[in-house]
């Protein structure tokens, strides 16, 4: 199944090896990332006030978490109001029950999925599926999860490890389909063809939220194909889980969101289609409407205030597609539906430093800074990221391999020593014994040159 | 103001917010909104929602309805309630909604709209009776949809500051598309595959 969860089961410089070897999928990412890069950067030129935007944005989110409780309290008056119910989940086993409990409480064997990062996260699925629900993913590129049985490997575009061909082959063994090329337009439609009687006769939906306003109670989803908006209108119930950061504060705050995250998710001036709602609107739509708000692990986040910014999170994936770990790693190697260098920051955080495979992940980074330039609330991942490796705790050997490097570097003789002991050494790096070889794990030792600047200086003077 | 609890899962999640957010205290947060600087927003309207592969058509409100009868063609529409009555076409059927046991009886639906964005080529439904409800705009699988050049804004600032107090709103950008298949945009998916907007000029 698709489900996913955040909770990586091996840490991620042995999980990667695994990934790497992948060719065929690092092609596939290559040529994704390569084509959305180029058409991001353009969608951020056009707009002449874009760095002002990211930081009323960073602002924005950063005044919501500094209240988010009494924002959550008030957004859940407004949703009550309104005539939605709003449920609260500590963590993702009672947000699944609750999303259980309501399709149970109808006699539903059946719901429709909206793409969802959360319920991603909690693995609904797999769980609706223990208790005799099917949940059908809606979105193209989860279906394309849910029938190859995969994790979904990107934040926007869950199945964006696989090509067309490799998707033409799918929806032939999977849905029957009579598909002579591999044309995406085909496939697509493959998937509008399998999925419309679904949807008509659908009567519950499960959504995720892109955001929600404390002032008016208003839900939002933003979406591409329409799924969303059938899922949200056709069903008599509706149940969103929404992680409890997602909140802003005032309802003029959505010009931020919607100027920002398309441009930076799938470069696109607009998203085709965003739907909002309050409540229920008798005569049109869900007349049930569940809003679960999710806490699993954002508390934890919000604790340290100098890593809280990691909860700015829209979840765009422009620092994905940028990333060159990412780009080779692909999205399995980080073992959470939250990858690349956001969900090097986000899953330990949501687990706890102690977890000992997610305490890994901050060290999948270059720390380049290329996922800073591009996030549209400003997070600073590759200070976070170093952050966090710090409290992962030094390892014994890396701790050892400094200290040696700090007497060496104190002294110039002992230093054009140790340069010496190092170019003969170099050969020898991969027998080192014990702690010491796990630095080579994950890292190439450089070469050396031939002569060291000291000894060239000398000789040619 | 916090009433009477007796959801565990609330007063834990509440508690563990406080206790995180323990000795930071809010910064009071002054915004403005971003202005859209554009010389011509009709223009730029119709430019850009035509660069999503929706079909624009410009006029003045006495040549509409001709062209609302060419652009609906030969298939069954359904009408908005709302609309300027001279604009139903003959034959077309006023609806407020489509159930979805009738979604293939109607090949197309024609409303009006809240407003249109020149920064983004958007247009903007808030149910409104000119626009029916959720339904009408979904199941059909070709949305004609009339934009009056006073209803549009130039950006997405203005277009947010209008819509306060909408419960209801649907943000249309061109038809419904997908970029899954190795981030290439594909239009034609589960939303209307055909959009057509006609933008009235007032009649001089």
């Amino acid at each position: 199944m698709s489900g996913g969860g955040i909770t990586p089961s091996d840490r991620f410089e042995k999980a990667v090896k695994l990934t790497l070897a992948d060719g065929q999928m690092r092609a596939n990412l290559r040529h994704a990332t390569t084509t959305i890069r180029r058409k991001r950067q353009r969608a951020q030129d056009e707009v002449p006030d874009w760095q002002e935007l990211r930081d009323r944005a960073a602002r924005m989110k950063d005044d919501a978490h500094a209240r988010l409780p009494e924002l959550l309290i008030q957004l859940e008056e407004r949703v009550q109001d309104a005539g939605g119910r709003v449920h609260w989940a500590r963590d993702a086993a009672e947000a699944r029950e609750i999303v259980a409990a309501i399709a149970a409480g109808y006699g539903l064997n059946r719901v429709v999925k909206v793409k969802s990062m959360t319920t991603d996260e909690i693995e609904l699925n797999d769980f609706l599926a223990s208790r005799g629900i099917a949940a059908v993913e809606t979105d193209l590129a989860e279906l394309i999860c849910q029938l190859a049985g995969d994790r979904p490997s990107h934040i926007l575009v869950p199945a964006i490890h696989r090509n067309r061909r490799e998707i033409q082959e799918l929806f032939r063994r999977t849905l029957g389909a009579d598909l002579p090329t591999d044309n995406p337009a085909e496939l697509a439609e493959a998937a509008r063809l399998h999925l419309r009687r679904t949807f008509l006769a659908a009567e519950m939906a499960v959504s995720g939220a892109n955001f929600a306003v404390a002032e008016t109670g208003t839900v939002a989803v933003v979406e591409s194909e329409g799924n969303g908006r059938m899922c949200l209108t056709l069903p008599r119930v509706l149940a969103t889980v929404m992680g409890v950061e997602k909140v802003f504060p005032l309802w003029s705050d959505v010009e931020l969101m919607l100027r920002l995250l398309p441009r930076s998710s799938t470069a696109e001036r607009m998203n085709p289609y965003t739907s909002f709602w309050t409540g229920v609107r008798p005569g049109d739509g869900p007349q049930e409407f569940h809003l679960i708000l999710l806490d699993n692990g954002r508390s934890r986040v919000l604790a340290d205030p100098s890593t809280r910014e990691t909860l700015r999170c829209i979840r765009c994936s422009a620092c994905l597609n940028v990333c060159p770990v990412y780009e080779r790693a692909g999205g399995h190697a980080y073992g959470s539906v939250y990858p690349g260098p956001i969900g090097a920051i986000l899953t330990p955080q949501l687990l706890g430093m102690e977890h000992g495979e997610a305490n890994s992940l901050p060290g999948a980074s270059s720390l380049c800074g290329a996922c800073l330039e591009v996030c549209p609330v400003k997070i600073d991942i590759p200070r976070i990221l170093v952050e966090l490796r710090a409290k992962a705790g030094v390892k014994p050997a890396e701790s050892a391999g400094l200290k040696a490097a700090a007497w060496a570097m104190a002294s110039p003789r002992r230093f054009e020593a140790a340069i010496r002991w190092a170019r003969r050494g170099r050969g020898l790096a991969p027998l080192l014994p014990g702690p010491l070889s796990g630095w080579l794990q994950g890292r190439d030792l450089p070469e050396m040159p031939a002569r060291s600047f000291r000894e060239e200086w000398r000789r040619s003077r | 103001m916090e009433a009477e609890s007796v959801n565990p899962s609330r007063d834990a999640i509440l508690a563990r917010l406080r206790e995180a957010l323990e000795g930071s205290s809010p910064r009071p947060r002054q915004d403005e909104p971003g202005a859209w600087p554009t010389p011509d927003p009709v223009a730029e309207f119709a430019e850009k929602a035509a660069e999503y592969r929706a079909r624009v058509w410009r006029g003045c409100q006495a040549d509409a309805p001709a062209r609302l009868a060419e652009v609906i063609g030969a298939g069954r529409a359904a009408v908005a309630p709302g609309l300027d009555t001279h604009l139903i076409p003959p034959g077309a059927e006023v609806r407020s909604r489509i159930r979805p046991v009738e979604a293939e009886t109607y090949a197309a639906a024609v409303t009006g709209c809240r407003l249109a964005i020149a920064e983004t080529g958007t247009i903007v439904l808030d149910h409104g009776p000119d626009q029916g409800t959720r339904s009408l705009t979904l199941l059909p699988d070709h949305h004609i949809c009339l934009v009056r050049t006073d209803q549009i804004v130039a950006g997405v600032a203005e277009a947010v500051a209008a819509l306060k107090g909408a419960g209801l709103q649907t943000w249309i950008s061109g038809p419904s598309a997908t970029s899954d298949i190795e981030l290439i945009r594909v239009e034609g998916v589960h939303g209307p595959r055909r959009l057509d907007i006609l933008i009235l000029e007032p009649d001089a």
